[in-house]
């Protein structure tokens, strides 16, 4: 089993409390309205759904949480600091993971290069033990292998571990980005579309893995998803984008009933 | 001979991290060493000092360079004028102090050039590819222009040029015009040795996989904390480094002289661009076979098409060498960018289940 676990201890955020919040938030990029006056929470603990048709804003609002994009207007609030521009490595460094949509891996690096990858922060023998790769700087390389491999483990992708990553079929692929942002033993983990273009035995293996992730180590998940039945299988609340616009917000079978959501989905003209 | 893993189990992390965890590699490598050790005494001086010295001194270079562009995916043109640095800067420090043992020196010049590498390194940050390319061209002609404008850099010698001190350690001549070839190849060797062994531990630590994480997508690599800046800069100071000692090397050791604007210019440059391209991007074997091969190959034509009654003038050799070496090395860029190194692989995986195919 996996061994890391996120540091509650510090944060002070206990569970079913408010760990991020996103407050009128608006994104443009020139004359494109991204993102439209967006606000909503994501508490401690909780599976958050991010739903919506393409082009809704869903990895824009991901983009604004970990750094890559500066709202123009609204801010956002990360364990109870507002938050001015944040650089992605500062995001990186309060806690927050993430995948994105097209996978971003290391793909020269082997499976467990990448990994390795994701404990960075962690690791902070300096340039002259690493230049003689003894000593403290082969204790800290072995206490992190270790904890890689229970990821490796935790993941069932030990047979891949030595094989640089672009060579991976997809579904694979997209494992191992989970496994590296589990390295960074994150408190907030952002899934960009985890499940897409996955046959359905690898879907499912996915969403064991998210489950399992969220319920043993309290792991705030966020999580955009087109398939409608995943995510009202795995998430506690779901908020719907459209448009840039937040059109519903709640527990899955609220938003599910609602019936600005159902055109959405059904393509409705408005 | 049997080239396999079978039989050879890792009880602990320590043995799996090893860098050569397969036995037959490490034995590989003690003979490699010890035939290096054994090869000046049997090689004859023509192919020390025509082969071997500039091999040693210029793979330390293609390591450097295969640093910043194998490892960290940022492209430099400056490797000579970097080089330059090194060999300017041991020669000031020699002369200023004279006491302090010279192998000292060599690697001391490698802060020298770092820095230099460091602040020029600096619109990395800001640019990639092509306009990285040309702004570390600017650092590589601003370099060979102080190289010959700053007389002070060679103690106002009249010739513009530097002439290498005899230096000496344990009372054998080491530079300077009484060294023997012998031990210059001795000193340099051990410069290697020691060298790639430090970049073989850097590239497979933490520093190492940022370097790769950077290179390969750097939003991602931002995402796990690691500071582009920060991990680009250092990129270019460990590669400067390298390229500093080895201009060190290859003008005390190799040259026992330099003008600079003749051997630090574009053309070296390129020449070891080439090397890490032709050897293999990323890798410290492939830095060798580079190196090699853009050392022994204008040997090779200028003195082997003779031998075999083929007619060329030094002047034809040389331009057929450019010209084969342009033509690999743009081949390679779109076939195998892994370069000879991958060849190398290959062969190994095919004796590892030798004799099936698989
Ligand atoms: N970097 C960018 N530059 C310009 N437009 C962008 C950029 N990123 C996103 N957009 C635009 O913002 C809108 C929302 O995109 P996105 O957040 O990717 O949607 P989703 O993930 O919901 O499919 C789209 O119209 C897209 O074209
Ligand atoms: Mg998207």
């Amino acid at each position: 089993m996996l061994h890391v676990s996120p540091n509650t201890a510090t944060t002070g955020i206990a569970k079913g409390e408010v760990l991020l919040s996103v407050e009128n938030v608006s994104l443009r990029f020139g004359g494109v309205k991204a993102i439209s006056d967006v606000s909503f929470d994501i508490l401690k603990g909780e599976v958050r759904a991010i739903i919506g048709p393409n082009g809704a804003g869903k990895t824009s609002m991901l983009n604004c949480i970990n750094g890559f994009y500066f709202p123009q207007e609204g801010h956002i609030t990360y364990k109870g600091v507002r938050r001015q521009k944040v650089r992605p490595h500062e995001a990186a460094s309060s806690g927050i993971a993430r995948t994105f949509q097209n996978v971003a891996l290391f793909k020269g690096m082997t499976t467990l290069d990448n990994i390795m990858t994701g404990r960075t922060l962690k690791m902070n023998v300096g340039l002259f033990w690493q230049l003689l790769r003894h000593g403290p700087a082969m204790r800290e390389e072995i206490e992190h292998r270790r904890k890689v491999e229970d990821i490796i483990d935790f993941l069932e992708i030990q047979a891949i571990r030595k094989i640089p990553v672009g060579k991976l079929p997809y579904g694979l692929q997209k494992r191992v980005e989970l496994g590296r942002a589990l390295a960074m033993e994150p408190e907030l983990l952002l899934l960009d579309e985890p499940m897409a273009g996955m046959n359905l035995e690898e879907k499912e293996d996915m969403c064991r893995f998210i489950l399992d992730v969220n319920q043993t180590f309290g792991t705030t998940i966020a999580l955009i998803e087109h398939d409608m039945g995943v995510v009202m299988d795995l998430s506690d609340r779901v908020v719907v984008l459209e448009y840039g616009r937040k059109i519903a917000d709640g527990t899955p079978d609220v938003v599910k009933a609602d019936q600005k959501v159902i055109d959405a989905y059904l393509g409705v003209a408005h | 001979m049997f080239y396999r893993e079978t039989g050879q189990f890792k009880t602990n992390y320590a043995d799996d991290m090893a860098i050569f965890p397969i036995r037959q590699d490490r034995i590989g490598i003690a003979i490699i060493i010890a035939i290096a050790l054994i090869l000046p005494f049997v090689a004859s001086d023509f192919v020390l000092k025509t082969i071997l010295l500039p091999f040693l001194a210029l793979s330390v270079a293609v390591i450097g360079l295969n640093i910043l562009t194998g490892y960290t995916g940022l492209i430099s043109l400056g490797s000579a004028g970097f080089m330059g640095v090194g060999a300017y800067a041991c020669y000031k420090l020699t002369t200023l102090f004279p006491e302090v043992n010279i192998i000292i020196w060599i690697f001391a010049s490698g802060f020298f050039a770092a820095a230099v590498g460091v602040f020029f390194g600096l619109p990395s940050l800001r640019i990639k590819g092509l306009y990285l390319a040309v702004a570390t061209l600017a650092a590589q002609f601003f370099l060979q222009w102080a190289f010959v404008r700053i007389p002070w850099l060679f103690n106002y010698n009249p010739s513009g040029a530097i002439e290498v001190p005899l230096r000496t350690l344990f009372g054998v001549p080491i530079t300077g015009p009484t060294a023997e070839l012998e031990v210059k190849y001795l000193i340099c060797l051990g410069f290697v040795i020691g060298m790639t062994w430090l970049a073989s531990n850097l590239v497979h630590g933490r520093i190492g996989r940022s370097w790769m994480a950077v290179r390969d997508m750097d939003i991602a690599a931002e995402l796990m904390g690691i500071k582009l800046l920060n991990a680009k800069l250092l990129a270019f100071a460990v590669s400067s480094f390298f390229c500093g000692v080895s201009g060190a090397l290859f003008v005390f050791l190799y040259l026992g002289g330099a003008e600079a604007g003749t051997e630090f210019a574009i053309r070296l440059s390129f020449l070891i661009l080439f090397a890490v391209i032709i050897g293999g991007t990323g890798s410290m074997i492939g830095s060798f076979f580079g190196t090699a091969f853009i050392v022994a190959l204008p040997t090779i034509l200028k003195f082997g098409a003779p031998a075999i009654g083929i007619a060329i003038t030094g002047a034809t050799a040389e331009k057929i060498v450019l010209m084969i070496i342009g033509a690999l090395t743009i081949y390679l860029l779109i076939v195998e960018p892994h370069g000879l190194a991958r060849l190398w692989q290959i062969m190994k995986q095919k004796l590892r289940v030798w004799p099936f195919p698989y």
